[in-house]
């Protein structure tokens, strides 16, 4: 996936090619954004618990390194090993490190973003490391070959013939069958061995309480929960935001996440892990460890209004929310995050250069906002790095790229005709009595794929109103 | 908001009503003037700076809407037949100017801000009467009139007046067109697919004419429609109210 060769506008033409693709989300999208709308039923009650996620938020971002630190004091107390990672591949190497301390060829992975931020499987296995996806979706894409296109739902673009064909192809001796409940069966006896197997568990992290160095999980399969108690080591990634202050922090976050990525009230399975397991306790791995994940996001944190990034909870709510995901998905972002939270996150992770063409496909039609439980204006942060694209004077990497004499040129102009009366008047005197004359090139071109082009008016509002008599004062 | 009934007030016409829709910025001065309120239009005004400010230029979409405010300068109402353009004046300025030492100014232009249909409700509180034939209207939220201004209940209060006219809402009304200026040229396949959709649900009403409060949505839903010989209009609800309470 990852990106020398990314290229937005040809990732997108063929996923809006792709009519099974558009046909599978749309259908998804329909039923997240339903369940959604069931749980989250009271307007008010959901605006009060928006403001609450809000400032939990603010208030860990605002005072995140101290946070960072006590949550280090606490889990270092409870017996809990923290590692610090600048770059994903220092992630990387410390859990390899752990791997091969341990002599343990195979690791068990509930659903984590930030081990695909790392993109921990493939380095693991040029290692000689097997990583095993136990998260339902994220086993049917590793058998695919594939990346997950959703941050909460990874295939969620292929529906349950696709999965059928799959499971039969890829897991030796899989008769066919299209029932949901023998496709989950069949993982999961596939999968309950890898746990026995699996010497090193690894999860993410939903939220990390820094008053107690507790680490909260959610899940609804299990899975989560058997990799982080039945393998002797556990190991936890999390990106270093994803610390709040204090324990009571966590349930109207839980509410807010759970309720606006899956419609529900609150999940299967709530993991509290404070500590590795205790004398004369039954369960729990013998070792843990935290890996916390800086990546740029310490950057990204320095600056006041691109910082609000960072209170993302990864709901995934803006994803089924925007239009412009719902109709080409997550692989055509090309990148790990996709989405409205994609758009802000990968570019200031990544750069301008190398990121910066998906903030131009957002029709800021705000639909990511409104439904945002922790109220991120993300397209006011689209159009900040927009700015940023052409501003030579910016703060994020690779700010001022697009800065090119002919766009720069063409805004100028605009500028002045709209600035200046009798260049308006005349500009649009053109367009009426020649708009009609245009030839199908540039903006226009694109324009006409598929409408007939704009219709000029003879008379403007201008003269009409000059005629009609209408007052000017 | 002031729900005050002014004297006088200004009307800002919108840039693509000035060049593509001319007849719709005239009916909501009508409709205004019909209420006994004088509207000022001055002769100075271009364009809110939108397109601008959402494409990275925000210098150029500040020197523009500077001209805005210098030109609507006295403390009349402005009415904006545009949810878009009337968000963009009411919420962005503010912010576009936010190290300005101009803002104080600028807020206070910013709340003489009103889109056409919010300020006919509340302001005018205006009654129609219908005199048009048996119809069945679609209506098209935009997303800036619904989210930004929030006014999609005051326009289709209006339509509701009109008692030959049947109003149908879209299954996905909340859903963008796929317009978003130039977003719709930068990413024409993803706005295509949208307004393809788009135009699906407003087949799927049975509608023969679909209402918007902007123009920018009209131009892409109608040109789109054009494009695939659908027949259905597509109209600005101030031409259509005013075509309706006159019989035309």
């Amino acid at each position: 996936m990852e990106n020398k060769k990314f290229n937005f506008k040809e990732n997108t033409a063929q996923a809006l090619l792709d009519s099974r693709l558009r046909k599978n989300l749309k259908f998804a999208m329909g039923a997240m954004i339903q369940k959604r709308r069931a749980v989250f039923s009271n307007a008010q009650e959901l605006e009060k618990l928006r403001v609450l996620g809000n400032s939990i938020r603010r208030r860990a971002l605002s005072k995140l390194p101290e946070l960072l630190e006590k949550l280090e004091n606490k889990c270092t107390e409870n017996g809990i090993i923290v590692h610090w990672a600048e770059t994903t591949n220092q992630a990387c190497e410390i859990v390899l490190e752990i791997m091969q301390k341990h002599k343990a060829d195979k690791l068990v992975k509930g659903k984590s973003m930030v081990s695909e931020e790392m993109h921990l499987n493939k380095f693991l296995e040029q290692h000689g490391i097997e990583a095993i996806e136990t998260d339902l979706g994220e086993f049917i894409i590793q058998l695919a070959g594939e990346t997950p296109s959703h941050i909460i739902v990874p295939a969620i673009h292929k529906n349950k013939d696709e999965i059928s064909k799959l499971f039969h192809e890829k897991i030796p001796g899989t008769p066919y069958t299209e029932e949901v409940e023998e496709l989950n069966a069949i993982a999961r006896k596939t999968l309950r061995k890898m746990f026995y197997e699996g010497h090193v568990g690894l999860s993410g992290v939903n939220m990390a309480a820094a008053e107690t160095g507790t680490l909260c999980l959610v899940e609804n399969e299990g899975n989560g929960r058997m990799c982080t108690t039945v393998p002797p080591v556990h190991i936890a990634v999390m990106g270093l935001e994803k610390v709040v202050e204090k324990l009571e922090d966590i349930p109207p976050l839980i509410r807010l996440l759970t309720g606006s990525a899956t419609g529900q009230l609150i999940t299967t399975y709530v993991n509290m892990i404070t500590s590795p397991r205790k004398a004369g306790e039954k369960d729990g791995p013998k070792e843990i460890h935290l890996v916390i994940l800086d990546n740029g996001r310490s950057k990204i944190l320095a600056d006041p209004q691109l910082r609000q990034t960072l209170q993302c909870i990864r709901c995934g709510t803006c994803l089924n929310h925007c239009p412009v995901y719902t109709r080409i998905g997550g692989h055509a972002y090309g990148f790990v995050y996709p989405g409205p939270i994609g758009k802000i996150l990968t570019p200031q992770m990544e750069g301008l250069e190398k990121a910066g063409a998906m903030t131009t496909a957002s029709s800021l039609c705000n639909a990511c906002e409104e439904v945002c439980p922790v109220k991120i204006p993300i397209p006011e942060l689209i159009r900040r790095l927009r700015n940023e694209s052409y501003d030579l004077n910016g703060t994020v990497q690779g700010h001022g790229y697009k800065k090119h004499f002919m766009e720069t040129a063409a805004w100028k102009a605009w500028e002045l005709v709209n600035r200046i009366p009798a260049l308006n008047a005349a500009s649009t005197k053109m367009a009426g009595l020649f708009g009609h004359m245009l030839p199908k090139a540039g903006p226009l071109k694109e324009w006409t794929h598929t409408r007939t082009k704009p219709v000029f008016a003879q008379k403007s509002l201008h003269e009409t109103v000059k005629e009609q008599g209408v007052a000017h004062e | 908001m002031n729900k005050n009934r002014p004297e006088k007030v200004y009307f800002f016409g919108t840039c693509l009503i000035d060049m593509s829709y001319p007849e719709a910025g005239m009916a909501g001065i009508r409709l205004i003037q019909r209420e006994g309120v004088k509207v000022i239009f001055p002769p100075d005004q271009s364009c809110c700076g939108q397109p601008a400010y959402n494409s990275g230029f925000p210098e150029e979409a500040k020197a523009v809407a500077r001209k805005q405010i210098e030109i609507f300068n006295k403390d009349y109402p402005i009415v904006v037949p545009s949810g878009s353009c009337a968000g963009m004046m009411k919420h962005h300025y503010p912010k576009l100017f936010e190290n300005d030492p101009d803002i104080k100014r600028v807020r206070a232009f910013s709340s003489r801000i009103y889109e056409l249909t919010e300020f006919l409700v509340h302001v005018l509180k205006i009654k129609l009467a219908d005199k048009g034939e048996p119809v069945t209207a679609a209506w098209h939220s935009s997303c800036h009139a619904a989210r930004e201004m929030k006014v999609i209940e005051d326009s289709k209060s209006l339509i509701r007046q009109l008692k030959n006219v049947r109003l149908k809402e879209l299954e996905n009304e909340h859903q963008c067109c796929g317009f978003g200026g130039t977003f719709s040229i930068k990413h024409p396949d993803i706005s295509s697919a949208m307004v393809k959709d788009k135009i699906e649900d407003i087949k799927n009403t049975g509608a023969s004419i679909v209402l918007s409060g902007d123009c920018g949505c009209l131009m892409n839903i109608t040109g789109a429609m054009d494009y695939h010989k659908i027949s259905i209009k597509g109209q600005h609800i101030a031409q259509f109210i005013w075509e309706r309470i006159n019989g035309e």
